[in-house]
C-alpha cells in the first residue's frame, strides 16, 4: 500500500536517531583536534631528510648528488652543494648541501624523490599539520626544519626503516670487507715483495700484481654500484 | 493562576500601552505585537536550524554541530554573524532592483501569514472574518517572490529553479487549500479563530480535535504532503536540488540576501506548520480537558515544534522526488483524495451523531486511498525494449 515504505523509512531513521545516543558503535566520526586515528604505516605527506647519530648537521646522509631535484615534477627542491667535504656513514669523504630546501606549497608528495635516491637520504614524513600563517618562509623549509632523525623515521615507518636499515648494514659490512681484502692483499703483497727480493721471477710479481691493483680500483666503484642497487 | 499565565503576554501588552494616551494606543499595540511576532519566530528559526542541523545528523549517525558553545547551541549566532559578514554579491547582468526586492517580498509575505495566527487565547494580531483566506493568499505571494529572485538573477539554473518551484507550488496550491476547505465545511467560517473555537471543547477529556475524524484524519494527510510541498522541503525539495541546479533560485544569492531566503524558507514552515496546527490540531488547545491549565501558548508552539521535527524527520527519511512523480503525486492522487474528501465531509455533515457515520466515512475514506493509490499512481509496465533494425 502506498505510505507503507515511508513509514519504515520513518522508522529506520528513528532507531538510527535514538540508536546514535545509546550506542557509541554508531558514531564513526573522529573529532579531530582532540581525537586523532593512529597513521598507518604507508602514509605519506610531505619528505624529510634523514640524519644518522645525534648530530644532524654532521649526519645527514644527504650527498647533495641532485638526482631528486632534477627528477621532482613540481621542481620544489632546491640544493646548493657544498665545496668541503665530510665524511659519510662508511667514512667515505662526500659533499653535502650546503643548502636543501623544499617548497611544501608546491609538493605534490608524489614520492618520486624517495624513489630516485640512491643514499636512503630522503623519506617520506606522515606529518601533515604543516598549515601555517607565514605563506613565504614558513612553507619553504631549509635543511634544518626537514632533517629528521633515524629514530623517528623508525616511528613512523618501522618496516621500511628496518628494511633500508638492513640493506646499509649490509653495504657498510661489504665495504668494509673490500677494504679488509685489501688490507689483506697489500699484507700479501708486501709479503711477497719481500719473498721476491731473493728469487724475482716474472710470473710470480704479475700474479701478486693483479690483487694489488683490483681493491684500489673497486673501492669507489663498489660504493657507486651499492647505491645504484637501492 | 493558571488564567493568569494563559493571558500573561495580553496583560503585559495592557500594560505597556497604558502609559501612552489614549490616541496613540492601538498603532503602538500593533507596532509591539508585530515586533514580538518578528523576535519570538526568529528565534524559533535558529532553533529550528540547530533542531534540524543536530536531528540530522544523529539520524545520519553523526554528531551535528558540537563546537560554538555546549553542544553546539550558539551555532544559529555563529552562522548569524557570518552571513552577515560576508560579501553580498549582485551578478553584473542581473536586475539589480528586482534582485534586491525578491528576498525582502519574501519575508515580508511568509511574515505576514502569522498576523491572522492565533497563537494563543485572545492572542491573534488581526482577528479577520476570512482569516484562512488572508493567510493563502500570502501563502501565494512568495511565490512571487521566489519567481522574482530566479528571474533577475539572470542564471538559467536560478531560473530552472524558480520555473520548478512555481509549478510545484501551484500545483500542491490546490489540495493544500481544497484539504482545508473540509474545515471551512465543518465551522461554516473562514476565521482561525473560530477554528480553534469549535475545536476546543472535550468529551470524557479527549479534545474534539478535527484530526481525529476520519475526513479530518484525510485532510491532514493531505495538508501534511501539500504544506512539505509547498515550503520546498524534502522530499520535495526540487527547486533547488543542489545536484541539479546548484541551489535553484537563490543560486546568485550570497551574504544576508541568502540569509533572507533561509529565513523565509524556515519562516514560512512555520506558518504552514501554524497553519495546520490550527486547523486540524486543535490550535492553542490542550490536548486533555485536565492539561487545560497549562498556558495556551505553550501548546501552539509546542504542537509548532513538533511538527517542525516532523518535516525534519521526513527531510531525514526520503529521498527527492522526480519532477514527473511530484506532478503525477499532485495531480492524480492528493487532488482526487482532497476532492472526495469534500464529499466525505458533506456525508458526516448530513448523516447525524452517532456511530453509523464513523463507519461510513472511515470506509469511504481508506478505499479511496488503496484504490487511489493503485489506480491513480499505477505505471505502465513496459517491458524490456526491443529494437528492430532495417534490414
Amino acid at each position: 500500500m502506498l505510505g507503507e515504505g515511508i513509514l519504515k523509512g520513518l522508522v529506520e531513521t528513528a532507531r538510527n536517531f535514538a540508536g546514535s545516543y545509546f550506542s557509541k558503535d554508531r558514531l564513526t566520526t573522529v573529532e579531530y583536534p582532540e581525537q586523532r586515528i593512529p597513521q598507518v604505516e604507508a602514509a605519506r605527506v610531505f619528505p624529510f631528510l634523514v640524519y644518522d647519530g645525534t648530530d644532524w648537521a654532521a649526519g645527514l646522509r644527504c650527498v647533495a648528488c641532485q638526482i631528486c631535484e632534477k627528477e621532482c615534477p613540481p621542481k620544489c627542491i632546491y640544493i646548493e652543494k657544498s665545496t668541503d667535504k665530510k665524511p659519510d656513514y662508511v667514512g667515505k669523504m662526500q659533499i653535502y648541501p650546503a643548502r636543501f630546501d623544499i617548497d611544501v606549497s608546491v609538493c605534490m608528495s608524489c614520492q618520486i624523490c624517495v624513489e630516485v635516491c640512491p643514499f636512503e637520504a630522503i623519506k617520506m614524513d606522515t606529518e601533515f599539520e604543516l598549515a601555517t600563517d607565514d605563506r613565504f618562509a614558513g612553507l619553504l623549509l631549509d635543511k634544518s626544519r626537514l632533517a629528521k632523525s633515524n629514530e623517528y623515521y623508525y616511528t613512523i615507518h618501522p618496516t621500511e626503516a628496518a628494511e633500508v636499515d638492513a640493506r646499509l648494514a649490509e653495504e657498510k659490512a661489504k665495504v668494509e670487507a673490500k677494504a679488509k681484502a685489501a688490507a689483506e692483499a697489500a699484507a700479501a703483497k708486501a709479503a711477497a715483495k719481500a719473498a721476491a727480493e731473493a728469487p724475482a721471477t716474472a710470473p710470480a710479481s704479475a700474479d701478486a700484481a693483479q690483487p694489488v691493483q683490483a681493491p684500489s680500483v673497486k673501492t669507489p666503484e663498489g660504493g657507486k654500484t651499492a647505491g645504484g642497487e637501492q | 493562576m493558571a488564567e493568569r499565565a494563559d493571558q500573561l503576554f495580553v496583560f503585559i501588552l495592557h500594560w505597556l500601552v497604558g502609559f501612552l494616551p489614549a490616541t496613540w494606543r492601538p498603532a503602538v499595540a500593533v507596532v509591539l505585537c508585530v515586533a514580538s511576532i518578528i523576535v519570538v519566530f526568529g528565534f524559533l528559526f535558529a532553533l529550528a536550524v540547530l533542531m534540524e542541523r543536530k536531528g540530522l545528523g544523529r539520524m545520519q549517525n553523526r554528531y551535528g554541530p558540537n563546537r560554538v558553545g555546549v553542544f553546539g547551541i550558539l551555532q544559529p549566532l555563529a552562522d548569524a554573524v557570518k552571513s552577515l559578514t560576508k560579501e553580498d554579491i549582485v551578478p553584473f547582468r542581473s536586475d539589480a532592483v528586482v534582485h534586491f526586492l525578491a528576498p525582502v517580498l519574501l519575508v515580508i509575505t511568509v511574515f505576514m501569514g502569522f498576523a491572522v495566527l492565533p497563537v494563543g487565547r485572545n492572542m491573534v494580531l488581526v482577528n479577520l472574518d476570512s482569516s484562512l483566506l488572508f493567510f493563502f493568499a500570502m501563502g501565494a505571494s512568495t511565490e512571487l517572490a521566489i519567481f522574482m529572485a530566479g528571474w533577475s538573477s539572470r542564471n538559467k539554473y536560478s531560473l530552472l529553479g524558480a520555473m520548478r518551484a512555481v509549478a510545484q507550488m501551484i500545483s500542491y496550491e490546490v489540495p493544500l487549500l481544497l484539504s482545508s476547505v473540509v474545515i471551512v465545511m465543518m465551522t461554516g467560517s473562514l476565521s482561525l479563530v473560530k477554528m480553534v473555537d469549535a475545536q476546543n471543547h472535550y468529551t470524557w477529556g479527549l479534545p474534539h480535535w478535527f484530526v481525529f475524524t476520519p475526513w479530518g484524519f484525510a485532510a491532514f494527510l493531505m495538508f501534511l504532503i501539500a504544506s512539505t510541498a509547498e515550503t520546498n522541503r524534502t522530499p520535495f525539495d526540487l527547486p533547488e536540488g543542489e545536484s541539479e541546479i546548484i541551489a535553484g533560485y537563490f543560486t546568485e544569492y550570497s551574504g544576508f540576501k541568502f540569509a533572507l531566503f533561509f529565513l523565509g524558507e524556515y519562516v514560512g514552515m512555520f506558518g504552514i506548520a501554524g497553519l495546520g496546527t490550527t486547523l486540524f490540531l486543535g490550535g492553542w488547545s490542550a490536548p486533555f480537558a485536565f492539561l487545560s491549565w497549562v498556558p495556551s501558548w505553550i501548546w501552539f508552539f509546542a504542537k509548532v515544534e513538533l511538527w517542525i521535527c516532523l518535516f525534519i524527520w521526513l527531510r531525514g527519511t526520503l529521498p527527492r522526488l522526480r519532477q514527473d512523480q511530484l506532478m503525477n503525486f499532485a495531480w492524480k492522487f492528493v487532488l482526487p483524495m482532497t476532492i472526495l474528501n469534500l464529499v466525505v465531509a458533506a456525508v458526516w455533515r448530513f448523516m447525524g451523531e452517532g456511530l453509523p457515520r464513523w463507519l461510513v466515512c472511515s470506509a469511504v475514506v481508506v478505499i479511496a486511498y488503496v484504490a487511489m493509490s493503485r489506480v491513480g499512481l499505477r505505471r505502465k509496465q513496459i517491458g524490456p525494449r526491443s529494437y528492430r533494425y532495417a534490414e
